[in-house]
């Protein structure tokens, strides 16, 4: 534990910066409802667009919903979302990934060009044919999005468990005997932790992304559920007056996601243990 | 020479299978809806009678290998079909837009790649450098946000406070070619933006890698100038990892469209396709999705043939 504080403080300072944003956004989103003035749904006031001011610090959103703590909801909605389908995206893409690069013939072979396949169409242009064949639903919008970012799980977890898989320790716990799960849980998967775990960060900001993409094409999270892409659909126009409201839910989009990368650089720079070529 | 003609002949039939592979996979899935099409899209309430004529107008009534057949050979001779919402043929609403979604991508494009090429040399000539630093912190911010937030920006300071720009760019086919650059300058630069930090990075990473090799080293000791080293040596051997990050990125440009169109209400190919998403009309997303799908596999398979065509490991076998 000494260790591990040891290592953070170790930290470049924007991996640092990154590390306080990300626990900054977590701690708002689990203790959302203490937070936000008022509820998720509240109509707060009949004037909608109402501007800034001391009951409304971010005014009201197009049917007076205070925008600040439909923006602290959002965290909530948004972050939850996103952090469960890099979850099963991750369970499905290592699990079939490491599969391959252990059993190696065949199956490797069926389940890589199955893999090309999916990840030659791009991925927007995928989740709109689905969705627009199965409607908005919220579970629809789940499987498609894990199954888009379990292709990109599987290449990285192929990749890296194919460099392992032909140690010779990997070897020798086959000749002792014993069964796939095995070697996948105990020999493979602790040595390839460190990348897929950089991989990690770097999946959940995609899938934030794209999220909040589909949101604020009016095709993701729907409303009333408050989601940072659809509150900026919803205030759009009023960046023609020159208010700046519109921009607070895509810069809360924005600052995680340069916040999760810079933490990502860094754990990248460490995990390949290179220094900078000069 | 017969052995590069041979990979590229591979790759080739790759790429058509794989165009094969997503032909089925947007005709079939609509396979996997429970019940059909017709009865999705008209709700529980419609009676019998209103699906089954909408079966047949969808052509549903016919076994599936026949309606894939019928929708490719339209496809190839440019007879998509009919929209569900408005009946007009869809090759009528998707030609013009295809040719300003190009035009806006095609704009982007010839701005973005010299651009990061450059800043790419020039950040790799100067790595370490404050210029180097302050470049890279930039591309950071800028790959992490999402494509709206640019746009939104670009709007809030050069349409609504400056007034310079339209913030939103109507075009049509009246217009002359100087009007139509102006009015999509802002979309053009949003796409820009966030194209250009993907391709500087990976131009100068791929450039730092050569530079550590021996033969660099050797042209350094003969006292060869820095950015000769890096234009005569460095760069023949960068040429396909670069070569591959443009044509992805290309293909990136041309389905991160859709978002850019959405925001500037620029009349293209990806608003049509949001619009018929919403509106569940089947068909007509079918054929952009098609159409997406396509532009991206060709420049993909574009640029894999390059790289391969220019590698000097290929070109010069042993």
């Amino acid at each position: 534990m000494n260790n591990f504080f040891k290592i953070l403080l170790s930290a470049p300072f924007s991996a640092k910066v990154g590390m306080i944003i990300i626990t900054f956004y977590l701690v708002v989103a689990i203790f959302a409802p203490l937070i936000a003035p008022y509820g998720e749904y509240y109509l707060a006031t009949p004037i909608a667009y109402e501007v800034w001011s001391s009951d409304y610090w971010l005014g009201t959103d197009n049917l007076g919903r205070d925008m600040l703590s439909r923006l602290i909801y959002g965290a909530r909605n948004t972050l939850g979302l996103a952090l469960t389908i890099t979850i099963l995206a991750f369970l499905l893409g290592g699990i079939l990934g490491m599969t391959a690069a252990a059993l190696g013939g065949w199956v490797d072979q069926l389940l890589s060009r199955v893999n090309d396949v999916f990840m030659a169409i791009p991925s927007l242009i995928f989740a709109l044919l689905i969705l627009s064949i199965f409607g908005t639903s919220i579970p629809y919008l789940i499987g498609t999005i894990v199954i888009l970012d379990a292709t990109r799980v599987f290449r990285i977890a192929r990749a890296t468990a194919m460099n392992v898989a032909v140690m010779d320790y990997v070897e020798v716990a086959r000749l002792r005997g014993e069964k796939l799960g095995w070697v996948i849980r105990r020999e493979i998967l602790p040595n390839i932790a460190a990348p897929l775990l950089a991989e990690f960060g770097l999946r959940f900001c995609f899938v934030f992304l794209f999220l909040s993409a589909l949101s604020f094409l009016g095709l993701g999270i729907q409303p009333p559920t408050a989601d940072w892409g659809s509150m900026v659909r919803e205030s759009s126009t009023l960046i023609a007056y020159g208010d700046i409201t519109p921009l607070i839910p895509a810069a809360a989009i924005a600052v995680l996601t340069v916040a999760v990368n810079f933490v990502v650089d860094w754990m990248l720079h460490r995990s390949s243990g290179l220094k900078d070529v000069s | 020479m017969k052995h590069i003609l041979k990979i590229v002949a591979q790759r080739i039939a790759l790429g058509f299978l794989t165009l094969f592979a997503i032909s089925l996979i947007i005709t079939f899935g609509v396979e996997l809806l429970p019940g059909d099409l017709a009865q999705a899209i008209l709700g529980q309430a419609a009676t019998p009678d209103a699906v089954r004529v909408f079966r047949i107008e969808l052509g549903l009534d016919k076994p599936a290998y026949l309606r894939y057949l019928d929708w490719l050979g339209g496809m190839a001779t440019g007879d998509m079909g009919v929209s569900l919402s408005n009946k007009r043929q869809i090759s009528e609403l998707v030609g013009i837009r295809l040719s300003n979604t190009l035009f806006l991508g095609g704009f982007a494009a010839l701005v973005a790649i010299p651009l990061a090429l450059a800043l790419g040399i020039l950040a790799a000539l100067y790595r370490n450098s404050l210029f180097d630093r302050s470049i890279n912190l930039v591309t950071v911010t800028s790959i992490s946000f999402p494509e709206f937030f640019i746009a939104y920006v670009l709007i809030l300071f050069f349409a609504v406070k400056l007034g310079w720009f339209p913030g939103i760019s109507n075009i049509s086919t009246e217009l002359s070619l100087g009007d139509k650059l102006y009015r999509t300058l802002l979309p053009a630069a949003t796409l820009t933006l966030v194209c250009v930090a993907h391709m500087m990075r990976m131009t100068r990473a791929s450039i730092i890698n050569l530079l550590s090799s021996p033969y660099i080293e050797m042209a350094r000791l003969k006292g060869i100038k820095p950015m000769r080293i890096i234009l005569r040596h460095a760069l023949p051997n960068a040429l396909a990892p670069i070569v591959n990050v443009i044509a992805l990125n290309l293909a990136y440009l041309v389905v991160g469209v859709v978002i850019v169109e959405v925001v500037f209400v620029y009349p293209g190919l990806g608003q049509l396709l949001v619009d018929s998403v919403s509106k569940r009309d089947v068909p007509v997303v079918q054929a952009c999705s098609m159409i997406f799908a396509s532009v991206y596999i060709l420049l993909n398979l574009f640029a894999d043939i390059i790289s391969i065509v220019t590698n000097p490991r290929l070109l010069y076998p042993r």
